[in-house]
């Protein structure tokens, strides 16, 4: 069960830090402002929301897995907000020449 | 290399680079994005350390509000910054003495860190030897309020200061005044339901850390900043307006913590024999009730650090 446990966190933490990976080469290779953000965001929240499910099962009682989840949920508050005022910014700027 | 060294190794070198990257860049706003990183990677390599107060104060303030504090600034020096810049002359025999002298702090701290003395000079059994006096559980709350309360009364007096300073831009007609410009409430911006959604929890948040920081990790001042972030928020959103400066019940909440810490201080000549000392067995309930305007003290001061300069002429 606990192998089975770990088995998990592994798979699931992996597969955040690919979606990391991927986010980081979008933003960094992407072209233009708005699918840059779209890369990010992908990060933020499929990444972060993988790395947090695979902690889970490790988290200290459920007090401990509700502020695991609190905290994906905050951060894809911010991340949301955030990339629409970038966004509105980036559409709103002239384009650099 | 064991798991964990790799990871220090790693966040170090990330801090260094992100530190050097600080000072090269060649635009302000560049600078400060790389400065906010710095503090938030900073905090994470306290974490490591163990020091989680230190963590959260850093990533509060150092990430956070002088992150808020810098890009006002650097939103102003835009304009100057369009200018021609002047080439900047120093004598070389200048350079010189700069670069020696920053060459012998930089070799006497590596001196210190690299060639410690065994064993290494420490208070920290000490300070939990004599945590129990103090009636806290956090020895790191007992060093701020108790054993180096005189410090922490400083630091605010400090802050005021410096809000003194921010003030003293403002041109005569506007002394007293409201902060910053009127911000418009949109209600179809995202900042607005943010600032709508996130200060009740926010508010929760930094309360919790004060009132927990007398026992765990936490206390005025992580609580305060995060009091003054949800304030900064709602400000820019355009939800609340700043308070104009010269209204007296801002400058009381203002002055209310430190205040209270040196009336507090006084008292301990008559009652403990000290400047700034606790009778005995009322350590805690005064330091609590020392923590709270304390936080509030913290919380305006950097919301109105974060306001600027009074920009509008007071209504009269």
């Amino acid at each position: 069960m606990s192998l089975l446990r770990d088995v998990f966190t592994v798979v699931a933490i992996s597969a955040g830090a690919f979606f990391f990976l991927a986010g980081t080469v979008g933003l960094l290779r992407f072209p233009d402002p708005l699918s840059r953000l779209h890369a990010l965001t992908k990060a933020d929240n499929l990444g972060l929301g993988l790395v947090v499910l695979g902690l889970l099962p490790h988290a200290e009682g459920w007090l401990g897995a509700l502020k695991l989840v609190g905290v994906w949920l905050f951060a894809l508050t911010a991340g949301a907000v955030a990339a629409q005022l970038v966004a509105r910014a980036a559409r709103s700027a002239p384009p650099r020449a | 290399m064991t798991p964990p060294l790799a990871l220090d190794a790693g966040l170090a070198l990330l801090v260094l680079a992100v530190a050097a990257w600080t000072i090269a860049a060649r635009r302000t706003f560049g600078s400060v994005i790389g400065f906010v990183t710095y503090g938030l990677l900073l905090a994470l390599a306290w974490v490591r350390l163990s020091a989680v107060d230190v963590a959260l104060t850093e990533a509060a303030i150092g990430g956070g509000v002088t992150g808020v504090l810098l890009l006002a600034a650097s939103a102003r020096l835009r304009q100057a910054e369009r200018a021609p810049a002047r080439a900047e002359h120093l004598a070389p025999a200048l350079r010189v003495t700069v670069a020696i002298l920053s060459a012998v702090v930089a070799a006497g701290l590596a001196a210190v860190v690299l060639v410690p003395v065994t064993p290494a000079p420490t208070l920290a059994p000490l300070a939990i030897a004599n945590l129990p006096a103090t009636g806290l559980g956090n020895p790191v709350a007992a060093v701020l309020l108790a054993y180096r309360a005189w410090d922490t009364l400083l630091e605010k007096v400090v802050l005021l200061l410096a809000l003194l300073g921010v003030w003293s831009l403002a041109p005569d007609l506007l002394w007293g005044g409201r902060p910053g410009p009127r911000y418009p409430v949109r209600q179809d911006s995202p900042l607005t339901l943010l600032a709508q959604f996130l200060p009740p929890v926010g508010i929760v948040v930094g309360v919790y850390l004060v009132w927990n920081g007398a026992t765990a990790p936490g206390g005025a001042f992580p609580g305060g900043t995060i009091l003054a972030a949800m304030w900064i928020l709602v400000m820019q959103a355009g939800l609340a307006d700043a308070p104009a400066v010269g209204g007296q019940a801002v400058r009381i909440v203002l002055v209310a913590g430190a205040a209270l810490f040196l009336v507090v201080g006084l008292a301990g000549f008559v009652v403990a024999d000290a400047f700034l000392a606790y009778p005995a067995g009322y350590a805690k309930p005064l330091i609590v009730a020392i923590e709270i305007p304390l936080t509030l003290s913290i919380a305006a001061t950097l919301g109105l650090l974060a306001a600027g300069p009074p920009a509008r002429a007071p209504e009269t």
